[in-house]
């Protein structure tokens, strides 16, 4: 692999790491599978374009972009989700419905066509690094996914809500009992993770395009990365993000027909052995 | 080992050849009317029926695997829609006769469910689901970019029906000859010793372990009779609809499939064909009215996962369980 790929690589791997964090976060701590992360990702990617577009700042489209997936997973935590509590599958099923009108309905407002959401003046261009000229906005993104998992990284081990987020993943009655009110512990890891998916819906939007289908090749590539990594672990994003990554730009490099097939074929073949993935832990 | 039968079982033990003669002459009268339905069909409404039977069968292929091992697939669009390609590629492209290209189709979707199930038995509940939507995608993105063989995006079409089948009612009976058998087939496989070792898995894995039953084996043989089921479905839709493309193996396919076995009722069998009807009447109707089909499909999803996830005729069962408890305890208080 060229220099070029390898960065390509990275840059993918570093949206993946964003994505696939908000979605790890969610399935390992509250045990919800939600298909809908996609769908997420591309309202947040569509507004944030609209957004981006129409005030011509970039940040402010980033902004708009984390809050209205944040406010859509509030409707889907608060209004849905709850009545289908404990259910592992009635759960997973039921936010893939909520993905189908989400992306019905994006069709909708925003039609088939396909979307770049416009790269700030400063970021456009591009850079010399390793001996190739490489855009500037995919440096960005790897610089950004790597500030992203090192913030999450932090919230989790040193702040409080970390603590209770990992306390509640180990035992929650136990958490519970000594007095917190761990469905808002909850409903914050819902919200982050949403929220999460709604920016990486922003960054990919200028280097990947929006299209109605953008959000289940996502959802898929999240899929793969939290199953290869392991479900809640945040370490195990990072690494199976950069297996994923790489493996994809090479795979469309050498077999562009078989592309799905060299993610997915190592990764079903990694759970016949390790069926909790490389971090994960039975719970 | 002792099977303990269900507890609805119980009270009609007793009787059972009795109950046995009653259920045969359901299935033949059920039959008999299904085959003189088109007579009172419009073609149009012969072929909805046609596609309630071939849907039937690949709901009810789900429904073995998630009634009976609790094991929801989301692959199973995804073999449905490969015995299809199969299908329609072998009689377009290579010039097989109708025979040959079923035997290849269906002989295609069991060696793909068979690998599924290398891989993805050994996980369970929401894993198996993953493993399972990830194993439909491959399939999708091979049909999709694999474009000398497949057509990519164009999909592959051709007037594959033989002449004797052109007719709307020929087709149909076509069809009914093979799903009546099969889905008693299916019936009697779920309810056959393996299939009671099955339900023993989904019940305790690790009690069926420690009885000495290889419990990854079964659970391979019945993804696999599943996906060569799936894939005698897969067949029939490519002389349905002569045509095939990537949203036949797409996962919008497997979840369609999967919310025709909801609705009916997971563990139902035979519910597949109420769910199957129900969700193509649905369609039918919606989209007379509005191009939303993918939302209105979304929404009875959510509805079904809220309000009813037993399924019509799982509710229907329920009923009938606590009628006839509620009846037995009166007589017994009388």
């Amino acid at each position: 692999m060229s220099v070029l790929q390898i960065l390509n690589g990275l840059t993918f791997a570093a949206l993946l790491v964003v994505v696939a964090s908000g979605f790890t976060l969610i399935f390992g701590l509250l045990r919800i599978v939600n298909l809908a992360h996609g769908a997420l990702y591309l309202l947040g990617g569509y507004i944030g374009f609209t957004v981006a577009t129409r005030t011509g700042s970039f940040m402010l489209g980033g902004v708009t972009a984390v809050a209205a997936a944040a406010a859509a997973g509030w409707v889907l935590s608060e209004g849905l989700l709850r009545f289908v509590q404990g259910h592992e599958l009635r759960q997973v099923l039921l936010t893939l419905g909520v993905a189908f009108v989400m992306n019905d309905l994006a069709l909708v407002v925003w039609g088939g066509d396909t979307f770049t959401v416009p790269i700030p003046e400063m970021l456009r261009g591009a850079v010399h690094v390793f001996g190739v000229f490489y855009p500037t906005y995919r440096l960005f993104v790897l610089v950004a996914g790597c500030l992203i998992f090192g913030a999450l990284w932090l919230i989790l081990q040193r702040t409080r809500i970390g603590a209770l987020i990992r306390a509640g993943v180990d035992d929650v009655e136990m958490v519970e009992a000594s007095g917190i009110n761990i469905k808002r512990v909850f409903l914050i890891t819902f919200l982050m993770g949403s929220a999460l998916a709604g920016f990486g819906g922003l960054l990919g939007g200028a280097f990947l395009s929006l299209y109605p289908s953008a959000d289940a090749e996502i959802l898929v590539f999240s899929l793969a990365v939290v199953i290869i990594g392991g479900r809640g672990s945040l370490v195990g994003v990072a690494a199976s993000s950069l297996l994923v990554g790489l493996l994809n730009t090479f795979g469309q490099v050498m077999f562009p027909e078989l592309a799905y097939f060299v993610i997915f074929g190592p990764m079903a073949v990694l759970l016949a052995f390790r069926p909790l993935g490389l971090f994960g832990r039975a719970a | 080992m002792t099977t303990t039968r269900e507890p609805s079982a119980q009270p009609a033990a007793g009787h059972l050849p009795q109950a046995e003669l009653v259920r045969a002459t359901l299935a033949i009268a059920i039959v008999v009317l299904a085959a003189a339905l088109p007579l009172a069909l419009t073609p149009y409404q012969t072929g909805l029926a046609t596609e309630v039977l071939i849907f039937g069968i690949l709901a009810m292929s789900i429904d073995l695997l998630a009634g009976f091992a609790d094991r929801t697939s989301l692959a199973h669009g995804a073999i449905f829609g490969a015995a299809a390609y199969v299908v329609v590629y072998a009689i377009e492209q290579a010039g097989a006769s109708p025979l040959v290209a079923i035997a290849l189709g269906i002989t295609a979707a069991t060696a793909i469910a068979a690998v599924f199930a290398l891989l993805a038995v050994r996980t369970s509940g929401v894993y198996f689901l993953l493993l399972t939507l990830a194993l439909g995608m491959i399939v999708w993105g091979i049909c999709l970019r694999w474009t000398d063989v497949t057509g990519g995006e164009n999909g592959l079409r051709g007037n594959i029906r033989p002449a004797i089948l052109v007719p709307h009612r020929n087709f149909y009976w076509a069809v009914l000859a093979v799903a009546a058998p099969l889905s008693l087939a299916m019936w009697r496989f779920a309810h056959s010793p393996f299939g009671l070792t099955l339900r023993g898995i989904r019940d305790s894995e690790t009690r069926m372990q420690s009885l000495g039953y290889h419990v990854t084996l079964h659970l391979f043989i019945g993804f696999t009779v599943s996906g060569f089921c799936a894939g005698i479905a897969g067949a029939m839709y490519a002389f349905f609809n002569n045509f095939v493309s990537p949203s036949t193996v797409s996962l919008a396919q497997s979840v369609e499939a999967l919310l025709m076995a909801i609705v009916g009722g997971i563990g139902t069998l035979f519910g597949a064909f109420v769910g199957a009807a129900t969700i193509i009447l649905l369609q039918n109707i919606v989209s007379a009215y509005t191009e939303r089909w993918p939302t209105v499909l979304g929404l009875v999803f959510i509805i079904v996962m809220i309000f009813a996830p037993e399924g019509i005729v799982g509710t229907i069962i329920r009923a009938q369980h606590a009628w006839r408890k509620e009846r037995s305890l009166r007589t017994k208080g009388k």
